[in-house]
């Protein structure tokens, strides 16, 4: 437990810099666009109804799908640059909306009197509208604020460094502590901000009763010292990264935080120097190696088949890997560097008891009880061509399809809530809750090979592709099993998981 | 000074008129009091003279000058202008207020500060003690009497006034009165102040203009007006002042008669 902690406690520096960079950068460019365009709304009633419109519309968004379309739209670029866009479009309903309606909602008659003793309008609008309406102004900004502290967790999804690091290794890899780190940390980051824009609120409210009061002046003293601290240390996290030699990628789950961290540990005894991007979309991870932002990362032949090729026969394991190494170097300038010995199959597993009772074994046993089982899915199973394949291939149905949280999938069967389910070759939760693996005998399934997939800058570097080469066939599917089920099922941390990767790399 | 020629204003393209065909001029130094009912144009009137409004048709001319050739923002900062429900910045401080139309003619700092000085003491407002208030800090009274600062501060000789004094107690109102009349005579301010109460436009007018749904009904010194009233919604509003006046003299009479009686 300590341990751990001190392990968490160890990432927060940089996790607290990169947090704190993306979301006052965001903030910053939000305000310097957001207000500018509220004041416009504001003065022509043309403009502010699809104004607020489009900004309300950006708002309902997942933000999920903001992040993905705009790494899409800046062609897979990954890292600050797309969080900070898409930071700054959530930030924009509350600072245009909280403009417009300080602006309308100056008194009428203030307004009149600034045109009566001859201001123009221009000055109507800096020296009293502007004014009057800031505590409102304000009150958006920490609104908004607020929310980019809190979205800005989303950023390690397309691979900036954020307290998100913390939630979104923690979750999968279940360990609670990382968390619940990273979940108290934003939230302490959102009340400092809030309270120190809350007290430019008060400021901005009470500057005409209170100036001369001593509690003004204190307040005063003690924003301009928070700001200025927050400003420094958020000009500290601005420093430029210090540069490596390779990015190591990964997508979100255990097993690719395990091989990530190996592949780190290799190139490190190399001397290389790297850093991580880990807990990537599937789509993101690829574009950015794709481009060269991303040197190395775990990818399965099957998830290119499919995903990208949008192939749906299943031609064999090998003639697919060659297939797909000929569309990475032809499409992308990609390669596969080592093709790691293992897979990483969607495949039905069953209750080893039930399954003996049943006399099944493979899928084509499978058949006849189907229309009397439940089987239960990850998010994702039941719409993806492994499953239509299934499908068709054995012309199989079941009496009820359920989708699961992939640790709740395994609870279910595990409790007899479902009878099927959707599980991972190489999940050491199949171990755990003694499942047994169904055959598929007509390979419905198609291959998911594990392979190092590497960017066309990295595979120029002799040493590095030496080094890396030296892991194809190392990893076989009980190795990487028993790595997974380490951390998901024993809640190891990660390292002990790389540790056991190591040693089976070494034999 | 001011002269208006068949002025019209109608808001609604032409169906109806809220000002009609209104003519009158108005000398240097004069104050003349624009009265009558609510809806009766008086406002609208007011308001064509700095631009706020323009008329649907006629001119307006200030010192000889059509209004309508002049920069409505240059227009206005020449002529003072007092707000209904006081309209001062609750941003500003006090002197700021004062100082606003002084600083939109670029006068120089040290001229702005002088002037801020003087126009305060002239409302009776001590310099010292006011000048770094908020408006919510003060009495309406005070109030207004910044409201007039800031009106006579870049030094008009045409101030303008809707209904001034009508927020405020019968005491202050009377004080505020007293004072600006005092004012408007040593500085010889031509003004026109638009106003409901007779009794108000009789204690300050020099002349009187009384409108009715948009027309001009007569305009004359308040005796003109009491001796001769062409319309006899004239003579009612004219002629209420002193009825009251009257009536608080018999109430007054009897009263000391019954205090006599017990002495």
């Amino acid at each position: 437990m300590t341990e751990n902690l001190s392990e968490q406690l160890a990432l927060l520096p940089e996790y607290f810099r990169g947090h704190l960079a993306l979301t006052l950068f965001a903030l910053f460019i939000g305000i310097v666009i957001s207000s500018p365009l509220g004041v416009w709304a504001a003065q022509a009633p043309r403009v502010k109804r699809p104004l607020l419109t489009l900004v309300s519309i950006i708002q309902t968004f997942p933000s999920v799908a903001i992040l993905a379309l705009v790494v899409a739209m800046l062609g897979g670029r990954i890292g600050s640059l797309p969080a900070i866009i898409a930071l700054v479009l959530y930030s924009m309903l509350p600072i245009v909306r909280n403009t417009v309606t300080g602006l309308e909602n100056v008194a009428e008659e203030v307004v009149t009197a600034a045109r009566g003793i001859g201001m123009s309008p221009r000055q109507i609008l800096t020296k009293v509208r502007i004014p009057l309406a800031l505590p409102v102004i304000i009150a958006g900004i920490r609104t908004a604020a607020v929310w980019t502290v809190g979205l800005a967790t989303l950023s390690t999804l397309v691979g900036a460094n954020s307290f998100g690091n913390y939630i979104f290794t923690g979750l999968q890899t279940r360990n609670l502590l990382a968390v619940t780190v990273g979940s108290l940390a934003a939230a302490c980051m959102a009340v400092i901000l809030d309270s120190l824009i809350g007290g430019l609120q008060w400021l901005a409210v009470n500057r005409n009763a209170g100036a001369q009061t001593a509690r003004y002046r204190a307040v005063k003293v003690l924003i301009m010292i928070g700001l200025t601290s927050v400003l420094g240390v958020s000009g500290y996290s601005l420093l430029p990264d210090r540069k490596v030699d390779f990015v190591v990628g990964g997508k979100g789950f255990t097993e690719q935080y395990i091989v990530a961290g190996a592949v780190e540990e290799v190139l490190q005894e190399a001397g290389f120097t790297t850093e991580q991007r880990l807990g990537l979309g599937s789509e993101v991870v690829f574009q950015a190696t794709a481009n060269n932002t991303i040197d190395v990362y775990l990818e399965y032949s099957g998830t290119v088949w499919s995903n990208l090729m949008n192939r749906e026969d299943n031609p064999g394991r090998e003639a697919v890997m060659s297939e797909v190494e000929a569309y990475l170097a032809a499409e992308h300038g990609m390669a596969n560097l080592a093709r790691l010995g293992f897979q990483n199959l969607y495949a039905l597993a069953m209750r080893r008891e039930q399954a003996e009772r049943l006399g099944i074994r493979s899928i084509s046993d499978l058949k006849p009880f189907a229309d009397g089982l439940v089987a239960g899915g990850d998010l994702e199973f039941f719409g993806r061509p492994e499953w239509i394949s299934l499908r068709d291939t054995y012309r199989i149905d079941f009496a009820e399809k359920l989708t699961f949280d992939t640790t709740l999938m395994y609870t279910a069967i595990a409790e007899e809530q479902v009878d099927v389910i959707a599980a991972y070759t190489t999940d050491g939760r199949v171990a755990e809750f003694d499942l047994v693996i169904l055959e598929d005998p007509l390979n419905a399934i198609p291959p998911y090979d594990g392979f190092l997939a590497v960017s066309g800058d990295a595979m120029n570097n002799r040493l590095f592709v030496e080094t890396l080469s030296s892991l194809a066939g190392k990893i076989s599917d009980e190795v990487m099993r028993n790595a997974n089920r380490l951390v998901d099922v024993e809640n190891r941390p990660v390292t002990d998981g790389v540790r056991y990767i190591r040693e089976a790399l070494t034999e | 000074m001011i002269e208006l020629q068949n002025v019209r204003k109608s808001y609604d393209g032409g169906k109806t008129f809220a000002v009609s065909d209104v003519s009158f001029r108005v000398k240097r130094g004069e104050l003349l009091g624009l009265i009558g009912e609510s809806g009766c144009g008086k406002t609208s009137t007011l308001k064509m003279i700095n631009r706020l409004e323009e008329p649907s048709s006629g001119e307006i001319l200030v010192n000889g000058e059509n209004v309508r050739q002049q920069n409505a923002e240059q227009l206005r900062r020449n002529i003072g202008y007092v707000f209904q429900g006081i309209g001062l910045f609750p941003h500003y401080t006090v002197a700021e207020n004062v100082c606003t139309v002084p600083e939109l003619l670029a006068w120089p700092p040290s001229a702005v500060l002088e002037r801020c000085r003087v126009v305060l003491d002239l409302v009776g407002l001590a310099p010292a003690q006011f000048a770094d208030r908020f408006p919510s800090q003060l009495s309406g009274g005070q109030q207004q009497r910044v409201g007039v600062a800031r009106a006579l501060a870049a030094q008009p000789e045409l101030v303008l006034m809707d209904e001034p004094f009508g927020a405020l107690d019968p005491i202050t109102r009377a004080d505020l009165q007293e004072e600006f009349k005092s004012i408007q005579r040593q500085l010889e301010l031509t003004v026109i102040m638009v106003t409901h109460d007779m009794t108000e436009a009789l204690l300050m007018g020099d002349r009187i203009a009384v409108m009715k749904q948009g027309k001009l009904l007569q305009i004359g010194s308040p005796t003109e007006l009491l001796d001769a009233p062409s319309d006899p919604y004239v003579r009612k509003l004219i002629e209420m002042p002193k009825r009251r006046a009257d009536r608080l003299d018999q109430i007054l009479d009897a009263d000391s008669h019954r205090v006599k009686q017990h002495d």
